[in-house]
């Protein structure tokens, strides 16, 4: 049995390498893929407690919704960067400095 | 050690090792395929906590859907960003991402500490409760779902309806936003 810390470690780092790809990367597009990485992390944490829950699946059914969720969120979030491309012609996040009116 | 270990170990490294390809290849396309391996191995990692049905839906939703939006969002909106691929930047951080780097480094002291400082084990319900391998979880999860999860399920139901919708209105053509 693997012990639950060791995948508690693994969620930490992958968190932490979505962490720096959300912030310092100069694409939308690998912003959310660094986000992307952050909920995984999540949902192993989740998944790795939720192996001790054998009566109510606590743990599992999370995320299962958390996986469904983040998968409505990359459809908006493509959505929002295909529109944010068509306007400024870059999906640079520092480039975007005005709102539109 | 035991092959289940072996296979657990390496499947980490995978994950481990494709994120951090992801974040610092300079190619963004092999980026994206990357990141796929990834979540492949992702969903190796929960087998090992006993969630088969969540192996199952990472693997269908993430490489079945995702991969594909990504990819096509990607190619309809980069152009000069595969064109100006072929600057040799090749240092492994530079300046720029300097704040990120070590914003990221010291939470993950901060994460590491509190993880090994902790005593997962003294939990109650660490040592009971536990899968034995060959439990049948679908079942149990589909029972779950409609019992005692039916609202969480119906909330999530209706907020992915709403959430579908609304990217097809904003992605459609010929149309100010």
């Amino acid at each position: 049995m693997i012990p639950v810390t060791h995948f508690m470690i693994i969620s930490a780092i992958l968190f932490c390498i979505g962490l720096y790809a959300a912030i310092s990367k100069r694409n939308a597009i690998m912003v959310l893929i660094g986000i992307e990485f952050m909920i995984n992390a999540a949902i192993l944490n989740f998944v790795a407690f939720g192996a001790y829950d054998k009566e109510v699946n606590g743990g599992q059914i999370v995320a299962l919704f958390a996986i469904v969720l983040a998968a409505a969120g990359v459809a908006v979030a493509l959505a929002i960067i295909l529109n944010v491309y068509k306007y400024y012609k870059t999906i640079d996040p520092d480039k975007i400095h005005n709102l539109r009116d | 050690m035991r092959v289940e270990q072996i296979i657990f170990y390496a499947l980490a490294a995978m994950v481990l090792g494709s994120a951090l390809l992801v974040v610092t290849i300079r190619n963004l396309v092999r980026s994206i395929f990357l990141f796929f391996v990834a979540l492949i191995s992702l969903s190796g990692l929960y087998i090992f906590a006993s969630a088969d049905f969540i192996a199952i839906a990472q693997i269908v939703i993430y490489v079945g859907g995702v991969l594909v939006l990504m990819l096509f969002a990607f190619l309809l909106s980069n152009k000069e960003l595969l064109n100006n691929l072929s600057r040799p930047v090749n240092r492994l951080i530079n300046i720029s991402s300097l704040p990120g780097f070590l914003l990221a480094s010291a939470f993950l002291f901060v994460l590491i500490s509190a993880i090994l400082n902790t005593e997962i084990s003294w939990l109650g319900y660490v040592q009971q409760n536990h899968f034995q391998p060959g439990d049948n979880t679908v079942h149990n999860i589909g029972i779950s779902i409609m019992t005692r999860y039916l609202l969480p399920f119906e909330a999530v139901s209706m907020f992915l309806m709403m959430a579908l919708i609304g990217a097809a209105h904003l992605a459609r053509k010929g149309q100010k936003i």
